[in-house]
């Protein structure tokens, strides 16, 4: 599937799925469908057929909240049938609300509380170094996320120790859970910042596909990535876009169809 | 203790180049013989204990086996939720090192206070809890550590703890029956085994026959033993440079309320409380009553009283 048609059916996927399960963080899942969607065309390394394959690349969603986006593009990366997305939040269903690695297959790391990401995937990629190792490691993490300190603390570490084969891609949505984030905690020029920490970083919107996969292909000899992405929390279906209350409410039956329309025709153009 | 269950774990290092020692610029003397013997097995992970412990997470997960080490609480409650998170639930091969157990660091105060770790970490599934009574046990644990691959918590002394018995190849999950006895058993566990050796010695003296057991693994308890001692003594006093709630007292009683017991239980141990006052290990002991005449003393009046 290629990157427009796979971000198209992540979206779908997610409207249906919080229409269904009555869940919440659709909005959070909209914002990064398409980095998602082209880490799984055109980027990542992985077997659906061996989810713990040496060679795969590893992917963790530090921002573990936007789950269905992420379970969406491995359904359709054929790492389990799709039908079980219609059963997300439901009892008894492998598909919680922030991603779990114990029930899913394809999902590297369980995350859900902010900052901890981050850190894994910094620890599994010094050690993909120590193991001489060519695999790739990529986080997508909140621009909310960076209020946490333990995303400073990777920071510092990951340049001091050249972590090169590190990519943190930060979906700069401009909202957290009570309202923007500039007006919770100004932690604004997030590029400059991780520059200054060591990073080669870059700014790029993250809803062009174009720009999004040139900046994952980007390598450095000797610095961890991060990429700056500018999205619209809700990306897609207009009423939703730029409204914090999608943070938390799910779409009743007409604002579901309406929202499947929008996305469908964007995908058309 | 500190030293050498650092030594031991080098040695074993040395063969397992899978062993990473991870510190949080802490450990200066101690852990040279892996920055200088081993430098590519060890790395400092500045001081940023969260990032460190989901690092060491991620590492484990690449087929790293890796210890995290720095003073009391910085390991352990600092990061608590990393430790949750990222190395329990995962099942991450790694061992988290905490120094200066209970007064090891007593005079820096009470932020340097390791009383309430075995209570806070003993609640967390998927956990082994290792606290080595003297520098035997630790060299014991530093083997136990390497050969199991399930996620440890290592309560380690400071330093110049006495020896309670030789070293003994003991087992995850083991009690150590270091005196043996017939009318009080007394449990202890950690640096504060030295008090209880001094008071099973005095109480003998006095012919109150006192048997001693060390328990270097918290978690799992010895159940066994602690069913048969409910059942075999009359008094059972549990010692422990901890918090009175969470720790050695709560894990026998947890056990021994499950059974109908001839013995009684008597606890010492920290009465819930922060410590303000200043000084060594030995003089925050004795201002708490764990010492050695405070067991003897507890034992006594539970005889008086009988």
């Amino acid at each position: 599937m290629n990157s427009k048609t796979l971000a198209c059916q992540i979206r779908k996927d997610c409207l249906e799925m919080a229409y269904l399960s009555k869940g919440s963080h659709i909005a959070c899942a909209l914002s990064i469908a398409d980095i998602v969607a082209v880490l799984y065309s055109d980027i990542l390394k992985f077997n659906p057929e061996d989810p713990k394959d040496d060679k795969r690349d590893r992917f963790i969603l530090s921002k573990g909240h936007a789950g269905s986006a992420v379970y969406s593009a491995l359904a359709r990366s054929g790492f389990f049938d799709p039908e079980i997305l219609k059963t997300h939040y439901a009892n008894g269903s492998i598909l919680s609300g922030h991603v779990s690695h114990k029930t899913v297959p394809g999902i590297e790391i369980s995350t859900g509380a902010l900052g901890h990401g981050v850190s894994i995937g910094a620890g599994m990629a010094y050690a993909l170094k120590l193991n001489n190792k060519e695999n790739r490691v990529f986080v997508i993490v909140g621009d909310g996320e960076c209020d946490e300190g333990s995303v400073w603390e990777m920071a510092l570490f990951s340049a001091q120790h050249h972590l090169n084969n590190f990519t943190i891609i930060i979906d700069k949505n401009r909202f957290q859970a009570l309202g923007k984030c500039q007006d919770i905690l100004k932690n604004e020029n997030l590029k400059e910042k991780f520059e200054l920490f060591g990073f080669k970083a870059m700014e790029i919107d993250g809803h062009s596909h174009d720009e999004i996969r040139k900046s994952l292909k980007v390598t450095s000899k000797d610095k961890p990535i991060c990429i700056v992405a500018n999205t619209v929390k809700g990306k897609g279906v207009s009423f939703m876009e730029n409204d914090l209350k999608w943070h938390y409410k799910n779409p009743d039956e007409e604002q579901y169809k309406y929202a499947l329309r929008e996305v469908e025709s964007e995908y058309d153009q | 203790m500190r030293n050498a269950f650092i030594n031991r774990l080098s040695e074993l290092a040395k063969n397992d180049k899978n062993i990473l020692m991870m510190a949080g610029d802490l450990g200066y003397n101690v852990l040279n013989k892996f920055y200088d013997d081993m430098p590519k097995q060890f790395v400092n992970a500045g001081i940023a204990e969260q990032n460190m412990t989901s690092m060491a997470a991620g590492m484990a997960l690449e087929g790293k086996k890796v210890y995290t080490y720095s003073i009391a609480n910085f390991p352990s409650l600092r990061c608590l939720e990393q430790i949750r998170n990222d190395i329990l639930y995962h099942d991450a091969n790694v061992k988290i090192i905490s120094v200066g157990a209970g007064f090891g660091y007593g005079s820096m105060g009470m932020s340097h206070h390791g009383t309430d770790d075995m209570g806070v970490m003993r609640c967390l599934p998927n956990i082994i809890i290792f606290s080595p009574s003297d520098k035997n046990e630790a060299i014991r644990v530093a083997e136990l550590s390497v050969m199991t691959k399930k996620p440890a918590y290592i309560r380690l002394g400071k330093g110049g703890e006495e020896d309670i018995h030789e070293y003994l190849e003991f087992n995850i999950g083991e009690s150590i029956n270091v005196v043996k006895g017939n009318k009080v058993a007394i449990f202890t566990t950690g640096p504060i085994a030295s008090e209880a050796l001094e008071a099973t010695n005095i109480l003998n003296e006095m012919s109150i026959s006192t048997a001693l057991y060390t328990f270097p693994t918290v978690k799992p308890i010895d159940e066994e033993i602690i069913k048969k001692c409910g059942n075999d003594f009359d008094l059972i006093v549990t010692v422990e440079e901890h918090n009175i709630i969470g720790g050695l007292c709560s894990a026998v009683a947890e056990v021994l309320a499950m059974q109908k017991n001839k013995a009684v239980l008597r606890k010492i141990g920290l009465n819930d409380t922060y410590i303000s006052e200043v000084g060594s290990q030995k003089y925050l002991r004795e201002r708490h009553n764990l010492c050695s005449k405070d067991i003897v003393n507890t034992v006594l009046d539970y005889i008086n009283l009988k």
